[in-house]
């Protein structure tokens, strides 16, 4: 025994007097806000850089998807043109930085880029006077922006060696001329809005003659025989021209007794009003004269001649849309099934169990076949999908709410609830089902790219057809592709690249939320 | 056991006479084209009526369940192989996409379980996150996207390949030529991608779960080295739920893929769902949806089964 602890304090009473009377004592407060379930977990998402990016991901192809018809004032979906079909990317303000600008590399033999350069040439010699292919390259619309060569190089066609130019050439320009056949009115429209702009559309008719190679390809102004182009001197004789830069194309123009140029001719029609005319004109300028714009496709033109950009914009809201609906319904069902088959149990449970079992039994493929032969004419494609979807789709989230319920149905809260009088409804709703919030919010999100994935793959297939030109989906875009894209690599990429973005983003999305909602499951694969 | 396995066989035989049921139903009211020609009309009449497709559905189906118990009939393709039975025409089909599902497999289960032993055992090292994030871009990125990458690159680009499998005739005659072989190894590469990254993303997770538990801990305490105790204790319960799942990938390969086939142009069961859709051969298109429907629940209770003999602590259905 320590000495210490003998020793006695002797108070009095009148010693001892009361604290702090006047201040009254509570419980201190909380500097911080509380954090609740959801925010611990939106704490713990947003430490997750990749789901941060990847949301961010989705969240620009979204805008995209929803911005792009808005802001195009200058296509709509069924602006389409099919003379532009299959073009790469081009934008002009973008080809100064040598992005999009509509280019492809190609090799040419010699009649072939010589075909090409003649296509700027021909823009520069409408009044007649000779031009030479040096100064036919400087034109705005020469196709030809690079050309290198010639050297010896192996044919990809017939594996012979061969002199070849490999030039770099602007796919829109390449249309070059077309003949047109127009009413006196239009052809006076065109000539008024020449006049006005200062743009030429109206280029002098060509001959057809014995050296025209094709009279329907407005292209060949040149003079030509048996494929290449050709020299006529005064006397008749004929000399074959070769490309090099001082070369002077001669000219197969019509011309009246005068020697001037001819841009139209007289080709049918009775009156005035109904005469048609035959014009040629340079398509990339008609197209401006058309449209008031140059032609400009940031991702391109599709397999038919509409903008690329748009239809997949309509293909990916299509995937969205479908996506969220299918998640929204099979939510609602899949929480409701799943919470009277894990809360009731017993026999109700048996047999909701074997009528689900009998459902996932069912290949979706079928499911979805049999809709779209069914349904598909009365309802229309898409909700035929959705029906699919949905018939079968629920099943995973009603199994994950079950196990759920049976987990927290005999807790000692729920009895206390019970007990208080709750009704079942109110049990399942407001005791039990939130603790499923979590892995329902994860599972809902998981199933999107589950179901973009199925969309693309059924419309790529063919077995879901969507007709019509603002009804696409990107699965539709890659089967158009599919057998052409090798010669047009962008009909390909883009939406490949867009699909598969998708389904990254989300499924990173998806585990990110996973883990916030419940961190013990970090890492597991379902 | 015993009792277990027939209970989930009977089951899986019950799930499959319904779904048959329901598909016979919505396959036979399918609406069914006549041709424009009279005596072509007149005898698919006559055959219809000889099928006894003008008679009630019920009885109709009890024809047609009578003629698998009695004849293992199926009914008859029309248009695909003019009156070859629809059973044949299925079987004739299955090897190709067997073998190229097969050969995937082959490469890609060592491949898939290597790296996802490598990523678990370097868990959070760089090598680890490295392989987590190709695992996630592939596992994300469709088939079909690879299917276009593979064609572009050995076809393409560095023409090494064929861009297509060869037809039966141009490979001189078998399925098992090199030449054969040759031309399937762009869709064995395109199908092994997400293959490969599925089974190391579960590899990896479940070998993870297993190397921060408890035993693996008093496994070190007892003297084992971490190799020791890694390959010894480890392994083996990881391979509890990771051999299921190769058992039900290897039922799977009888389905193959369907958008592969089309790509590849293989003439297996996929192609031949998408043609008999085309072509209204609806006794062809029953015949794959039952074999569809056959193989995905015979993949369901093999799996549920082979974990009961697997892992003695899971014998599920035991009282």
């Amino acid at each position: 025994m320590n000495e210490n602890n003998q020793e006695m304090i002797h108070l009095t009473p009148e010693e001892l007097s009361f604290a702090n009377t006047d201040a009254r004592l509570t419980d201190k407060k909380f500097d911080d806000k509380p954090i609740g379930y959801l925010k611990d977990a939106w704490i713990r998402f947003r430490r997750n850089r990749s789901s941060v990016v990847a949301a961010c991901i989705i969240l620009a192809i979204f805008l995209f998807a929803f911005l792009t018809p808005l802001f195009n004032f200058r296509f709509d979906a069924r602006f389409l043109d099919s003379y532009y079909a299959k073009k790469g990317p081009r934008n002009l303000l973008l080809s100064h930085i040598g992005l999009a600008d509509g280019c492809v590399d190609r090799d040419f033999t010699e009649r072939g880029i010589l075909r090409v350069a003649a296509i700027g040439v021909g823009a520069e010699n409408w009044d007649g006077r000779p031009v030479s292919i040096a100064e036919g390259l400087e034109s705005y619309y020469q196709p030809i922006r690079k050309v290198s060569g010639p050297e010896m190089k192996t044919d990809a066609r017939t594996g012979l060696p061969r002199e070849l130019y490999s030039a770099h050439i602007d796919t829109y320009l390449e249309v070059g001329f077309l003949y047109k056949s127009v009413e006196q009115a239009e052809y006076a429209r065109i000539l008024a809005w020449q006049e006005e702009t200062g743009i030429r559309v109206l280029y002098p008719l060509v001959e057809n003659n014995e050296f025209n190679l094709d009279s329907t390809d407005a292209n060949f102004w040149y003079k030509a025989r048996g494929n290449d182009a050709v020299h006529v001197a005064q006397d008749g004789t004929v000399t074959r021209a070769k490309y090099s830069p001082k070369t002077v194309l001669e000219d197969n123009y019509k011309r009246d007794a005068n020697g001037n140029v001819m841009y139209y001719e007289y080709t049918g029609g009775g009156t005035f009003e109904t005469a048609q005319f035959k014009i040629r004109v340079l398509y990339y300028n008609y197209y401006r004269y058309v449209n008031g714009f140059e032609p400009e496709y940031i991702f391109g033109t599709d397999s038919q001649g509409y903008d690329l950009a748009l239809r997949m914009a309509n293909g990916v809201r299509l995937s969205l849309l479908v996506a969220v609906c299918v998640s929204v319904i099979n939510l609602t069902i899949g929480v409701i099934y799943g919470a009277i088959a894990g809360y009731y149990g017993g026999w109700v449970d048996l047999l909701l169990e074997r009528i689900s079992d009998i459902l996932a039994g069912v290949p979706f493929i079928v499911v979805a076949t049999l809709f779209q032969i069914h349904l598909a004419a009365r309802v229309g494609a898409i909700p035929s999908l959705l029906f699919a979807f949905v018939l079968t789709g629920w099943i995973g989230t009603s199994s994950r709410v079950r196990t759920q319920f049976y987990r927290f149905k005999n807790q000692e809260y729920v009895m206390a609830a019970r007990t208080l009088g709750a009704r079942d409804r109110r049990v399942i709703f407001k005791h039990i089902l939130p603790n499923a919030l979590g892995t329902i919010i994860t599972a809902s999100v998981l199933v999107i790219p589950g179901v973009i994935f199925s969309e693309s793959m059924l419309s790529f297939l063919g077995i879901v057809k969507l007709g019509g030109s603002s009804t696409t989906s990107l699965g539709t875009l890659l089967s158009d592709a599919s057998s052409i894209w090798t010669n047009y690599p962008h009909l390909m990429i883009f939406p490949a690249l867009v699909i598969s973005l998708l389904m990254i983003s989300f499924n990173l999305f998806g585990n990110g939320l996973r883990d916030a909602f419940n961190p013990s499951l970090r890492g597991v694969e379902e | 056991m015993a009792k277990y396995v027939l209970k989930r066989v009977l089951l899986m035989f019950f799930t499959l006479f319904v779904i048959m049921t329901i598909c016979f139903v919505l396959i036979r009211i399918l609406p069914r084209e006549l041709p424009q020609e009279k005596n072509l009309q007149a005898v698919i009449l006559q055959r219809w009526e000889a099928l006894g497709y003008n008679k009630p559905l019920i009885v109709q189906y009890a024809i047609y369940l009578k003629n698998i118990v009695t004849a293992w009939d199926f009914g008859t393709s029309w248009y695909i192989q003019f009156r070859e039975p629809a059973w044949n025409v299925l079987t004739s089909r299955l090897l190709p996409t067997v073998l190229v599902n097969l050969y995937s497999l082959i490469f890609s289960i060592p491949l898939g379980l290597g790296l996802g032993i490598y990523a678990a055992v370097k868990k959070n090292k760089w090598q680890d996150s490295v392989i987590s994030t190709l695992i996630m871009v592939f596992v994300s990125v469709p088939s079909y996207v690879y299917a276009f990458l593979v064609q572009y690159f050995l076809y393409f680009k560095w023409g090494l390949l064929p861009l297509t499998v060869l037809s039966l005739a141009d490979a001189g005659g078998s399925w098992f030529t090199w030449r054969m072989f040759r031309s399937m190894i762009p869709p064995v590469l395109a199908l092994s991608f997400s293959e490969i990254a599925g089974l190391c993303r579960f590899t990896r997770a479940e070998l993870t779960e297993t190397l921060t538990s408890d035993y693996m801990l008093l496994a070190r305490a007892k003297g084992l080295t971490r190799a020791q105790a890694t390959t010894r204790h480890a392994f083996k319960t990881a391979m509890v739920p990771i051999l299921p799942m190769l058992i039900s990938s290897f039922i799977g390969i009888l389905g193959g893929s369907m958008i592969i086939e089309q790509i590849f142009a293989i003439p297996g069961v996929g192609q031949l769902y998408i043609k008999s859709i085309n072509l209204f051969d609806y006794d062809v298109f029953m015949m794959d949806t039952v074999f569809y429907t056959f193989v995905s629940l015979l993949a369901g209770i093999v799996v549920d089964i082979s974990y009961g003999f697997i892992d003695p602590r899971i014998r599920m259905g035991e009282k």
